[in-house]
């Protein structure tokens, strides 16, 4: 069960009219390494890894539709106002024509999400490192669009889901180890 | 800590191959970021923290995590 806070995990503001940038976020919003996909990888594999590290799962898991919401408030936020003609500019009068501006979980390419974006393999070690390249890729996906944009407002909060890859990432790295520990062994750090 | 992963660079850089037969002018240096969480390994107790309104801010409690990223083409332009 959940409890839902009515608020973002990170304040997102937009300061320039740029309806460019929704192009670039929707690759994080129903791409490969987006966080809808790292939503639905860890809160399914969670169920088949071992006790130590269901709760690390969960939280992610968890987490990430947090930043799920706060991609979607970006492209809300960059498309509300924008006029058909804007939009085409922009290049995303295909998405226009399917969706106005409602969202879909679809890539910056316009392919749409699909269940092949992520795997549960049962095997703890090859699902966590599964889950480690997720977040290595979610986290150079934030860095191209950063380097894309120039709305200092924008790359603001970009930067905070960024640093939230980075941990998420250290996260991962540490279930391993505790995976991998030799019980019976002294522990030298 | 031996090793301390604050000696580490968080952005690597490398030099890729200019033919004079090329079509576009070299870009020059290319840069890959090496993130804190690569180098630290289980993290040990007791390390320092930010300021809790400034954890929530930075998106890590823990400085030794924390890695700024900034367009690395675009400080070179500059």
């Amino acid at each position: 069960m959940w409890k839902y806070e009515k608020k973002l995990q990170y304040p997102v503001k937009v300061s320039t009219c740029n309806p460019t940038l929704a192009k670039y976020l929707i690759e994080q919003y129903g791409g490969a390494d987006g966080e809808l996909a790292a939503a639905l990888r860890y809160l399914n594999q969670r169920y088949t890894i071992p006790d130590k590290v269901v709760g690390l799962l969960t939280d992610i898991g968890t987490e990430e539709f947090a930043h799920l919401e706060m991609i979607a408030t970006m492209i809300y936020k960059l498309t509300k106002d924008a006029t058909p003609e804007q939009l085409k500019e922009a290049g995303i009068d295909a998405h226009y024509v399917n969706h106005d501006k409602a969202l879909f979980y679809h890539n910056a390419a316009g392919a749409p999400f699909t269940a092949t974006y992520i795997q549960a393999k049962g095997d703890p070690i090859a699902d966590l490192y599964e889950d480690i390249a997720a977040e290595e890729k979610a986290r150079a996906t934030y860095q191209w669009i950063i380097d894309l944009s120039d709305d200092p407002d924008l790359n603001d909060s970009l930067r905070f889901l960024r640093e939230r890859e980075v941990v998420h990432s250290q996260r991962f790295r540490e279930a391993v180890e505790i995976l991998k520990e030799e019980r019976d062994r002294k522990k030298i750090f | 800590m031996e090793n301390s992963p604050n000696t580490y660079t968080w952005m690597k850089t490398y030099q890729t191959y200019h033919s004079v037969y090329d079509p576009c002018p070299p870009l020059g240096t290319r840069y890959y970021s090496t993130p804190p969480n690569l180098y630290l390994g289980f993290q040990p107790p007791n390390l320092e923290q930010f300021q809790p309104n400034k954890a929530l801010k930075k998106g890590t409690l823990w400085p030794i995590l924390y890695d700024y990223y900034e367009n690395p083409y675009e400080k070179k332009r500059r």
